[in-house]
């Protein structure tokens, strides 16, 4: 039998597969798990979650991938059901020649459209459609206790704000009903600033993240000294006009883990460095296709495979506006005092856009997202460091990115939790609401 | 590569799916075959949204080979030309079991092989009447030579094999173009609790991709993915001496 990780392949737990390819064979699932004598599961799309969310307690899990089918679409008001296992990129193919796109998208396309729902994924356009879950209309849900029960905001509310960044644990998503937003181009058009430091990020944000729908910034977080929080900041808009072409589908493949990581101090910092020089002018405008501007690390598929065997962990958290630049400048410093540079860090400014979902990763302030290759003192020695910053500041991590947070930091971060835990399908328990909540 | 009117029998398989999302999108007509009709509406809804211009669909169940006549005639009538007509259907014997139990093996024996040869032979005469079009028929690697660990299976897949050899020769003077497909490991609901080797299985539509290529190509014989020519023709040039003790 294979087995199935997480994205990060820490911690360790492999996954037993239970496939389900109709939405009509979920009752069975939950009945075959049961009489196995495993006492939980949970559902698993692409298992593109980092850490421990997409992991079931029991290491059964329910995986969805083959219901990828289009329910219904509607190309004049670009409202389309999807079954909730269709990816990102195969909404893309179906909806782009059709002048749509997706409203928000994270930086992979190959997330399933449960996951996205379970984990009210944000992207680079937060400031100004804020996350996922405002874009969907109705969801449809299979529950151990209850059967099929439809949710929106106008039908059993409660339990669709709890689905929405839910992390699975509400009932298996059968369905998800999504408006799409209308575009006239596949391609961005891009601007790129070079920034010399954190305090010039903020002040090139705060002039500029209202020209562009699109924002994000690479930062060079093994810059030290003067240069430190160096980095390059992307904007980007839909064209007005142009050709609505599907990327094509050639992308490399990681092939195999190498013995050891990829990713050290070595190649790092020589990464870094170029990476920061390769735009020697201060401003340089492009016009790109959506697809290298949304999902540069897509190109090179299973790229999670160059940490080695070990893996890798993220540490992604959102930091309040009155407290996020002295934070983020002290999880850098902190971090480079480590020698635990990072491959890639990436910051960007959210706004104050609600989301229905009850556990909602974004809030207005600044979000940082670090990789770290997996050692043994990561959780113990930075990580524990990092996690005082982040709680001290009033912020707080993402759970889709987490492999360590403790009980008594999601719970104050999240205060939620409780009523999820209430409208938890009894069936359903991942390793991380086991850690998290117990 | 334009839109096509397609019959599909065993349209819920995983290789099928993606075979028929591939002509939807170029705006293709479909007749599609399988025996569960809530897997039927279901597929129909998808391929209208990815773009099929129409869909029907007919309930049928593999051992079910005397409507065959009729199912072929109602493609014919719903659609006027038949430009593909793929089979697809089929099962993934428990082997071990059908060892111990002959009518189990039996009746995969006819799912798999007799109930696909019945297909071919229902279409061909329609086919004959038209003079064009491509037949396409789903048989494995399998068949190619029976192996120790699945030769129910194999030999099934081998009677599909021959038959869809000899129809090739005979059809061709018509104007009508048979392909064989073979896959080697495929990512299906059919093998989701196999530990199938990661760099050897493929995905649905990569299969699918091929097909569509090989339909266009007039390709006779399809191994997909293409490496599966080779290990083939390794397995099938091993002296029987060898084959015999090997693991396989």
């Amino acid at each position: 039998m294979p087995t199935l990780g997480s994205w990060g392949r820490y911690p360790h737990h492999p996954q037993t597969p239970h496939s389900v390819g109709w939405p009509f064979e979920i009752g069975n699932a939950f009945s075959r798990i049961q009489g196995a004598g495993v006492a939980s599961t949970l559902g698993y799309g692409c298992g593109r979650s980092y850490g421990d969310s997409c992991l079931a307690q029991s290491d059964h899990v329910i995986a969805l991938a083959g219901m990828d089918r289009v329910i219904a679409a509607d190309w004049q008001t670009g409202v389309v059901t999807v079954q909730a296992g269709v990816t990102l990129d195969g909404l893309i193919r179906i909806a782009l020649p059709n002048g749509w796109f997706l409203p928000v998208t994270p930086g992979t396309k190959f997330v399933t459209l449960g996951g996205a729902v379970a984990n009210d994924v944000h992207g680079k356009n937060h400031h100004v459609m804020g996350t996922f879950g405002r874009h969907v209309r109705r969801i449809v849900l299979h529950r151990s206790d209850k059967g099929v029960c439809d949710c929106s905001p106008a039908e059993n509310e409660e339990l669709f704000n709890a689905t929405v960044g839910g992390l699975g644990l509400t009932g298996i998503i059968l369905a998800v009903e999504l408006q799409l937003r209308a575009v006239r181009s596949s391609d961005i058009e891009q601007t790129c600033i070079k920034f010399g430091d954190l305090d010039e990020f903020f002040a090139l944000s705060s002039q500029q993240d209202s020209k562009y729908e699109y924002t994000v910034s690479w930062v060079d977080c093994l810059a030290g000294g003067k240069s430190a929080g160096r980095g390059h900041y992307i904007g980007g808009n839909h064209s007005a006009a142009g050709e609505l072409k599907v990327a094509d589908g050639h992308a490399k493949r990681m092939p195999v883990d190498p013995p050891f990581s990829l990713v050290n101090t070595l190649t790092l910092k020589a990464f870094n460095a170029l990476y920061y020089q390769r735009q020697v002018r201060k401003v340089v405008e492009t016009r790109v296709s959506y697809d290298p501007f949304f999902y540069p690390l897509d190109k090179l598929l299973l790229w999670n495979r160059m940490y080695g065997k070990a893996g890798f962990q993220q540490y992604q958290c959102v930091i309040p506006p009155e407290s996020g630049r002295d934070a983020v400048a002290a999880i850098l410093r902190e971090t480079s005092i480590n020698g635990a540079g990072s491959f890639l860090a990436v910051l960007k400014q959210c706004a104050d856009i609600k989301s229905p979902g009850l556990l909602s990763f974004p809030k207005a302030g600044v979000s940082l997202a670090l990789d770290f290759a997996q050692r043994d003192a990561l959780n113990t020695r930075l990580f524990a460091r990092l996690d005082a910053l982040v709680h001290e500041a009033g912020g707080r991590l993402y759970p889709a990115k987490d492999a360590h947070m403790s009980a008594h930091h999601f719970q104050s971060a999240y205060p939620a939790w409780a009523r999820l835990e209430s409208l938890r399908d009894p069936l359903l328990m991942s390793r991380f609401w086991r850690r998290v909540t117990s | 590569m334009s839109k096509k009117n397609v019959l599909i029998i065993g349209a819920s398989s995983g290789i099928a799916e993606a075979v028929a999302r591939r002509y939807a999108e170029q705006g293709s007509n479909f007749v599609l075959v399988a025996r569960s009709q809530a897997k039927l509406d279901v597929i129909a809804a998808d391929l209208i949204a990815r773009g099929a211009k129409g869909v029907q669909t007919r309930l049928w169940e593999g051992h079910d080979t005397a409507s065959l006549p009729e199912i072929a005639g109602f493609a014919w009538s719903a659609l006027g030309t038949v430009d593909l007509a793929l089979i697809a259907h089929g099962t993934l014997p428990d082997q071990p079991r059908a060892q111990r139990d002959l009518a189990y093996a039996l009746e995969q024996f006819r799912t798999n092989g007799e109930s696909a040869v019945a297909c071919m032979l229902a279409l061909a005469g329609h086919f004959e009447a038209q003079g064009n079009g491509v037949l396409a028929v789903i048989g494995s690697v399998a068949g190619d030579r029976g192996r120790g660990s699945n030769y129910v299976y194999g030999a099934a897949k081998a009677a599909v094999d021959a038959l869809a050899s000899g129809l090739r020769a005979q059809l061709f003077k018509k104007g009508v173009h048979v392909l064989t497909i073979k896959p080697g490991f495929v990512a299906t609901p059919m093998t989701a609790e196999l530990d199938l080797p990661a760099a050897l299985t493929a995905t649905p539509d990569r299969v699918a991709a091929d097909i569509q290529r090989a339909v266009d190509a007039r390709c006779n014989v399809l191994y997909t993915p293409w490496f599966w020519t080779w290990i083939m023709r390794i397995i099938r040039f091993l002296p029987t001496a060898i084959f015999k003790r090997l693991s396989l």
